[in-house]
This record gives structure tokens, sequence and C-alpha cells, in this order.
């Protein structure tokens, strides 16, 4: 078995992942061997990408902002990383 | 063309800046001066590696090929390159002129300039960022992205994210992001300058096109403060404060565009970009009580409130 890692992020526009998906990032373990993204974006919401196969392992968590920082604006804030496994012997 | 008479931006011109973070002057720089850039350019990109290198940049004096001396940052702009070069005539178009004017007043200084070259077939995707390091506002400076020739949709134009400006990040911390809802790669005609705020995310885009794709982006700094700057004739009538969404609202008052959202927004971060371009609008028009939808307003009178409170004015 030759196992390999995609992973998929999401940046989606709420903290659950029903969330429609604002943003999107795939690192391919597989070198394009394996099954590809398609669509722009390649899933509506989060769940989507659950029903499709991906299996999430990460989320952001629920900050409250730092005191004197709470009007500002920076990174996304509703992060979601997954992944699948694809075997490139199969 | 004196100052005076430059054909500067208009109050919607500069509301969309504070929104979105670019504002494009499509075509704007005469094809004669365009054909003089893409002879000057590449040699300004040289010119630079030069430098970078440690080699003698001007030892090559040998007519059109001698190398161009860099300007040094903080010449203003007025003396930093020779009137007859290419980019002191593209300063000096009227319309790049009159915007460079409106946002960061008539004599700003040189920070840098570079002249990017995305060669035809290079298919990489340089990381989304944002130029120099994180910055607090709310003065701000521009660049100036000057395509000199046509590009074509997927020939390496750059790709952009607009609404991103205010965002606090460093340099290439959000190169992570590699599709954003509405972001955009630049196409469009021979001539045409895009301004940049200083913050906007953006990044080189793979050329799949048949020619070099060539740019030259120039920083520049304010000297004055950013005030009033622009026409604002219309601005007065155009400026409440009280324009607010679950209210009254009027679709032409500055507050309507200062609301607008991206596509790629999350809907409560919407809300802290309305309030971060309220904050930039208060520096732009020097009005300290201006605002859209009421959130500075409300949060500001709870705190008058508190501070008498504490300081023993309530009776």
């Amino acid at each position: 078995m030759s196992a390999r890692q995609q992973v998929l992020m999401l940046w989606l526009s709420g903290p659950g992942l029903d969330g429609r998906v604002l943003g999107w990032t795939m690192f391919d373990g597989t070198a394009g061997a394996g099954p590809q993204l398609d669509g722009d974006p390649p899933y509506p919401t989060g769940v989507h990408a659950l029903q499709d196969g991906w299996r999430m392992i990460q989320m952001s968590p629920l900050l409250p902002p730092a005191p004197g920082h709470e009007r500002e604006v920076s990174f996304l804030k509703h992060e979601f990383v997954f992944e699948r496994i694809v075997d490139l012997d199969a | 063309m004196g100052v005076d008479s430059l054909p500067l931006l208009t109050t919607d011109q500069m509301a969309s800046f504070v929104a979105r973070g670019f504002l494009r002057l499509d075509a704007v720089v005469p094809p004669e001066i365009n054909a003089q850039a893409m002879d000057e350019l590449p040699r300004l990109f040289r010119s630079w590696l030069d430098e970078f290198r440690g080699a003698a940049a001007h030892d090559d004096v040998d007519g059109a090929d001698a190398e161009v001396p860099l300007p040094r940052s903080g010449t203003v702009l007025a003396d930093a390159y020779a009137p007859e070069s290419a980019f002191g005539r593209m300063v000096r178009v009227p319309a790049v002129a009159g915007a460079i004017v409106s946002l960061v007043g008539a004599d700003p200084v040189i920070d840098h300039h570079f002249v990017h070259i995305k060669t035809a077939g290079d298919l990489h995707a340089q990381g989304l960022h944002m130029d120099a390091i994180v910055d607090s506002g709310p003065a701000f400076d521009i660049q100036l992205f000057w395509f000199p020739h046509d590009v074509a949709p997927r020939e390496g134009g750059t790709r952009f994210v607009p609404g991103s400006h205010l965002r606090r990040v460093n340099m290439d911390d959000v190169a992570r992001y590699h599709h954003l809802a509405g972001e955009q790669y630049y196409s469009g005609d021979a001539g045409t300058v895009v301004i940049f705020h200083q913050g906007l995310w953006h990044a080189g885009a793979p050329n799949h096109g048949g020619r070099d794709r060539v740019m030259g982006k120039l920083r520049l700094n304010p000297t004055v403060p950013q005030v009033r700057l622009w026409d604002t004739s219309d601005l007065d009538g155009r400026n409440r404060a009280d324009d607010h969404v679950w209210a009254q609202t009027e679709p032409d008052q500055v507050a309507a565009t200062l609301r607008g959202s991206e596509p790629w927004y999350e809907p409560s971060v919407h809300r802290l970009e309305t309030v971060q371009r309220a904050v930039l609008w208060r520096y732009l028009t020097g009005d300290p009580t201006f605002d859209v939808d009421w959130y500075l307003t409300r949060t500001e009178r709870r705190d008058s409130l508190a501070s008498r409170a504490t300081s023993g004015a309530v009776s």
C-alpha cells in the first residue's frame, strides 16, 4: 500500500461546518495522482466536504479578541482543515 | 500641467478606494510612453539586479544599454525621475498625477520602484502577500502598478484581493490562501495603472501566454496629512454621520460605498471592516464624527458616559 495524504483547508463564513466556503487551498501529497478538486468553490459548505469523504482534523478555536484590539481585522477567522488518505496502489 | 489644473479623484473614487483598497485607471498612459517603458523597464530591472548583487551598475555606459540609476528613497517624486524617462512621463500623465495628488498630496516621496517581469510560460503562482511589514494606520502609502502592454486573462496579470487592505497581517503570512471568493487577476489594456493601498493582498500570477508580462511598480509615501486632497466639491452633502442601514439610508451617501462587502468576508468581520473604513474616512476628511451604521458613535457615547461616571461628573 502506498498511502498519501491530501489536505484541504476551507475558510467558512461562520464558526460551524455548515458555513459557506469563502476560500480554499489543497495541499496534495499525491502530487496530482490522486483525486482533485472540482468547482469554484469545490464545495458550497464544509458539510459538503464531509459528505464527499474528507475527514475534518482541525477547526479554529473561538477566541475573544485581545483587549484593545476588538475592532481590528486580520486573518480569516473560521479555518477548517480536512484530510483524506489516498492509496496510490489501489 | 500645474497641480491646480490636474483632474483630481472624485468622492466616489476615493470612497471606493477606502472600501476596496484599489483604484483602476484604465488605458490612461499614452501608447508612446508605454512603448518607451517596454524598452526601459527591463533595463531598470537589470539595474536593480546589479545593485542587489553588488555589481557596478554603471560600468556599462554604452548608449542605450547604460543602466538607469535607481532613485534614492525619500526623493521627492518631482525630482526622482528625468521628465523624459518612462517613469517620469508616466507620473506626469494628468490622470495619474491627479490621482497621486488626491491620495498622497502634491509632493510625495519615492519609497522605491520595482519592475516585475513574468516571463511567458512561467506558471509559478507567487504566495499571497502584502508588501513591506504590518503597519498601523490610518495614514497610508500607495503603490502604482503600471501595465504598459495589453494583458489578457491568464497572461500573468497580478492577483489581488479587493477589500484586504485594512487587515492587519505581515507580509506573506496570508500565503496559505490559494483561492478566495471575489479575488481578481488583473487584465486590461496597455497603459492601465492600478493604484493599491499599501496593505492590499496581492501576488504574481502564472503567465499562460506567449509573451513576457512587464509591470512597473512604484511606491509613494505621503508627506502631508492626506486630508481632503481630492475634488471635495460634492462631499458636504454626502458625508452624513447618521446614515444607518438599520435606520435611514440614502444611496448617494459615502456610507453606502463604505459598507459594501466582499465575497470572501465573514459576515461578522464585515461589520468590523466597516468600522475600519469609517476610521480611515475620518482621517481623510478630517471629520472625527463621521460614522457608518452608528458603530463608532454608539460605543464612543457609552465610553463617554462611563468616563463621566468614574470621574465623578454625575451627581
